[in-house]
């Protein structure tokens, strides 16, 4: 790799992200500004915000590298994502969402939940969540981009951690959502070229659409060879029903990230940021191709891996095998021996902007979670809105910096940890967020409550199934080793391959609607001022 | 299928590009609709403005 030719695109690439930055700084001029970006965002940078926010480096480079593992049918994921992620997201739950956040006078996600149920405790606790538990998920996404700049660039991992993270926490910090927005903006752009590419490059290097499907379901007898035991079929057809691999892809991967989406604070609050529902019409267009081309792309693009890999004269393996083992390395593998070097320079830079787009959001989120709704609504501190959530961000940008630094280099099995922050926090919230969030939209019936106690039941039955029984958490996480002496309670049986989703969100939607119906009712008036204008 | 091993993933990979067009056709075929905020929609906009400016002033 020419590290001139790199360095100049990826300096190219960081002036532009700066100057953005710096035209969001620019057009900051209240609290409103900095949290919900004035809520007048144009549709496009709207979609592309949302699109790369959703998108991390770690969608495209860990999921593509399981697509490799698992076969196409983790397309179901990129289904989900297209159609609840984007077309329900913004054609139904986002018209309401923005409504009611302007009808509630609403900045982040925790005060528009906090507001629809008139609790002010509520919101402290969705904040509080959010403070405690996205750090982890940061500290995934950090990492991956301070690995990737060091290998790349050949510097090291800690100097490149650091920088990583001083320059996005300028702009988020300086700029507020206006920032983040116009820099995610550009940073789409750059990702659906780069994996625009990628899908074009590798279909043609394999003969073309369906002759590169083609030549990988020829290969499912390697593939039942290696994985068959789990229930591995081929990658291009589904896992055998029940056996370990369905498990594993239908509950974890196509629904724990398929559907937790909904009610992810970082993405709802982008619903708040625009002026009327025609912005948000506008925005499904975009957003739905944008997404189709990410995790679509790197999904097809993974399980074709195989074919390249197992044809390859130096390797003539599968992925799995041609990359070590490691899943993580077989799209960067495949990327550096598949094609020219103008490409990976391009891809590089495609990776970096998936990164830096998430990070920015995460870090915005984290710092108004802690700032705006846990010291300044719940807790009652004293001081102006921008003020405070420009130094809860710097606190909670610190704390996730240090869980990247700190985890891998005290703890033996931190990166382990780390790897599993993306899944949960997802599931927490999704568990914990997601039935009063559509409950608040949708029904005058969930009272305060309802809400409180389906909080309560979604987030400890997540927590204590990722800390006792889902064996990918339990296990790194190590706590039920030193209470129980095993690694999962469920040892032995399929219950530890169970996302916690399954058990969870079913459980906290019962629980919220059964509290909902004993409690009391709303206030008429309370409702009626959430749901003006909303039919 | 396309060269696609089973039904399953043969209809997926179909149901993505699918999605994507509906959320293409949706919005062109909704592009403009939805501009013109409500008379009440108006007045929540004018009070939040107004609440946001007391903020600011009290700041």
């Amino acid at each position: 790799m020419n590290i001139l030719l790199l360095s100049t695109i990826v300096l190219i690439y960081l002036f532009i992200t700066g100057y953005l930055g710096y035209v969001g700084y620019r057009k900051t001029k209240s609290a409103a500004d900095f949290l919900v970006a004035g809520r007048s965002i144009h549709p496009f940078i709207m979609a592309l915000s949302y699109g790369a926010t959703f998108i991390s480096t770690s969608a495209i480079v860990g999921f593509g590298g399981a697509a490799a593992v698992f076969g196409m049918g983790i397309l179901y994921l990129t289904f989900l994502n297209i159609f609840i992620g984007i077309f329900v997201a913004f054609a139904f739950f986002g018209k309401r969402t923005r409504m009611m956040g302007l009808n509630l006078n609403a900045h982040t996600f925790p005060e528009l939940l906090g507001k629809r149920f008139d609790s002010v405790f509520l919101q402290g606790m969705a904040g509080l969540l959010i403070f405690i538990f996205m750090p982890i998920y940061t500290a995934v996404v950090l990492m991956g981009g301070a690995q990737f700049i060091a290998e790349v660039l050949q510097v090291n991992y800690h100097s490149a951690l650091f920088f990583f993270t001083v320059i996005i926490a300028i702009y988020v910090i300086m700029g507020g959502l206006k920032a983040v927005m116009y820099t995610d903006a550009f940073q789409g752009i750059l990702m659906f070229i780069g994996m625009t590419l990628l899908l074009v490059l590798t279909y043609a290097m394999l003969g073309g659409v369906t002759a590169a499907h083609q030549k990988l379901t020829d290969m499912s007898a390697t593939a039942v060879q290696v994985f068959g035991a789990k229930g591995h079929t081929g990658w291009t057809s589904f896992p055998k029903f029940a056996s370990p691999y369905w498990w594993d892809l239908v509950t974890g991967v196509v629904l724990g990230v398929g559907v937790g989406v909904l009610a992810q604070p970082q993405l709802a609050v982008r619903f708040m940021t625009v002026k009327s529902n025609r912005e948000l019409n506008r925005a499904v267009a975009v957003g739905g191709i944008f997404i189709l081309m990410m995790t679509g792309v790197a999904f097809t693009v993974g399980a074709l891996t195989n074919v390249y890999f197992a044809n390859h004269p130096e390797f003539q393996k599968i992925s799995l095998l041609a990359a070590g083992k490691n899943v993580e390395k077989i799209i960067p593998l495949y990327i550096n021996k598949a094609f020219p070097q103008w490409f990976t320079a391009v891809f590089m830079v495609t990776l970096l902007a998936a990164a830096m787009s998430t990070l920015s959001s995460q870090f915005h989120t984290m710092g108004t979670a802690a700032g705006r709704d846990v010291y300044e609504s719940w807790i009652k501190g004293k001081g102006n809105t921008l003020g405070i959530t420009k130094v809860a961000m710097l606190i909670t940008i610190l704390i996730s910096l240090f869980l990247a630094w700190g985890l891998p280099a005290f703890f033996e099995g931190g990166t382990a940890i780390i790897a599993r922050g993306t899944a949960i926090f997802f599931g927490l919230c999704s568990a914990a967020f997601l039935p009063m969030f559509v409950g608040g939209l949708y029904s005058k019936t969930i009272t305060k409550a309802g809400a409180l106690w389906g909080f309560w039941a979604g987030f400890l039955s997540s927590l204590l199934w990722i800390l006792f029984i889902h064996a990918k958490e339990s296990q790194p996480l190590l706590l039920c080793k030193a209470l129980f002496g095993k690694d999962s309670l469920a040892a032995g049986t399929n219950w530890t391959v169970v996302d916690p989703i399954v058990i969870s969100l079913p459980l906290s939607i019962l629980v919220t609607v059964v509290v909902s119906r004993f409690g009391k009712p709303p206030a008429a008036k309370h409702l009626e001022q959430c749901f003006k204008g909303i039919k | 299928m396309l060269g696609l091993g089973d039904f399953w993933v043969s209809l997926v990979y179909i149901l993505c590009i699918a999605s994507a067009l509906l959320c293409l056709v949706y919005g062109l075929l909704n592009w403009n609709k939805g501009g013109e905020p409500s008379p009440l929609e108006i007045k929540e906009e004018a009070r939040w403005k107004k609440e946001e400016k007391k903020i600011e002033d009290k700041l």
